[in-house]
């Protein structure tokens, strides 16, 4: 299929981007690497009025490395992490995640602000970023404001991006220890979206825990009983299958027994992997 | 319509397009250029992937417009590549291709993947593979063409 017609422009400056996509009456969309939002529009399952490109703005480009963390420009490709030309300051966790997105032809493309602002239930970034305590910085027409991507993030395809505003990247907050983590991911298909993602990670040994599943409800969520259980060092399978079980409760109660039995697998492969490290 | 000057295959190609342009349908309708194949146009099937500025993309997930000021390689800029010359001999060889329609794009992809890997194993291959479908060879003589490639390459 081939997308409906719209209107383009390429603004030159975060403002006039701003702008264009806060236009009134009128249906617009910004696009980056485009490897959600084209498939959407040739599909015509999205139809926009106006798109706005904002591929080619540098604030969006910026990776640095401060004593506070790291900051990942939206604009960052899933493939430019992959190939770790993103500093790592988590063991590996996010060069891991990467390169288990989509295909590499994809990969060269998609990006990282793309992938949280799309908020799609199943995409691999929102549930990282949240693992890790990360922000996300967004410019709007009123200046720069932040917020937590696990608040960010509101529902399926939901984000509280308003009108005219546009993510400018994220913030990482530096492990104060060695961060150990694992992660889980099953796809039916490699390079389908998933149908369950765990992240487990934490800093050095019997710091704080933090478990998110991905793909199990309309957004990430935490697993506050698990890593609970992870943080007191009980061991048993079987408590942690109960604390898991409880978790599933409190987010995805419409998952089947397969889908309970999966999202099980997926956060118990995470902690063996991450009990390895 | 919107003016989008492109180096293509070294030479400046310029056309007016439809922002809805894909640079697949760029490429075959106002370049001629049929090498590109377009299977799904929704970046599932990999048949349509070329090079730009120099990374493997899929052309039905490029819009045209955004590609202005950019270089691609498409299969006929690729006629001397060094590289494209052993794998099109292997591909031959090993009876990579039957009907020829995901072959473009494996090519691609296999340079691609030749460039980012030295001697990958098969496991790798299949696995780089993955987003590119042949409905055809069941891969094991695509799998085994790229893999005596990066071979002889090493």
């Amino acid at each position: 299929m081939k997308a409906a017609p719209f209107e383009y422009v390429r603004p030159g400056t975060l403002a006039e981007a701003s702008a264009a996509l806060g236009r009134d009456g009128i249906t617009t969309a910004a696009i980056a690497g485009g490897q959600s939002l084209l498939p959407m529009l040739n599909l015509r399952v999205a139809f926009i009025d106006l798109l706005v490109d904002i591929s080619r703005l540098e604030e969006l480009r910026a990776v640095t490395e401060t004593p506070d963390g790291l900051h990942i420009g939206a604009l960052t490709t899933h493939a430019a992490i992959e190939d770790g030309k993103v500093p790592d300051l988590f063991g590996g966790l996010l060069r891991r995640v990467a390169g288990q997105i989509s295909y590499r032809a994809v990969r060269n493309h998609g990006t990282i602000g793309g992938s949280v602002a799309l908020a799609d239930p199943a995409a691999d970034w929102p549930g990282c970023l949240m693992a890790l305590g990360a922000s996300v910085r967004i410019a709007g027409r009123d200046g720069v404001r932040s917020e937590p991507v696990s608040e960010f993030v509101r529902d399926a395809y939901t984000t509280s991006l308003a009108t005219g505003e546009i993510i400018l990247g994220f913030d990482l907050p530096r492990p104060d220890a060695p961060l150990r983590w694992g992660f889980a991911k099953v796809a039916r298909k490699s390079g389908a979206f998933a149908s369950s993602i765990a992240f487990v990670v934490a800093r050095g040994k019997g710091g704080p825990v933090s478990v998110v599943l991905t793909a199990a409800a309309s957004r990430a969520h935490s697993c506050s009983q698990t890593a609970e259980q992870l943080e007191q060092g009980a061991g048993s399978d079987e408590a942690l299958r109960r604390a898991i079980a409880s978790d599933l409760l409190t987010f995805a109660q419409d998952a089947d027994s397969y889908q309970q039995r999966l999202h099980t697998a997926t956060i118990l492969r995470a902690i063996r992997e991450w009990r390895a490290q | 319509m919107t003016d989008v000057t492109i180096d293509l295959n070294g030479a400046k190609v310029s056309h007016a397009v439809e922002p809805r342009q894909t640079l697949a349908d760029f490429l075959r309708e106002l370049c001629g250029l049929t090498a590109t194949h377009l299977g799904c146009e929704h970046g599932a099937c990999g048949a349509c992937t070329v090079l730009v500025d120099a990374q493997a993309t899929r052309s039905c997930l490029q819009l045209a417009v955004m590609c202005d000021g950019r270089s691609v390689q498409t299969l006929e800029g690729l006629r001397n590549d060094p590289v494209m010359d052993v794998l099109k001999r292997h591909f031959h060889e090993c009876h990579a291709l039957q009907c020829g329609f995901c072959t473009p794009g494996m090519l691609i992809t296999a340079r691609d993947i030749l460039r980012r890997l030295v001697k990958p194993e098969a496991q790798t291959v299949r696995h780089e593979l993955s987003g590119q479908i042949c409905r055809c060879t069941g891969y094991a003589g695509i799998v085994d063409a790229i893999v005596a490639a990066g071979q002889e390459l090493a």
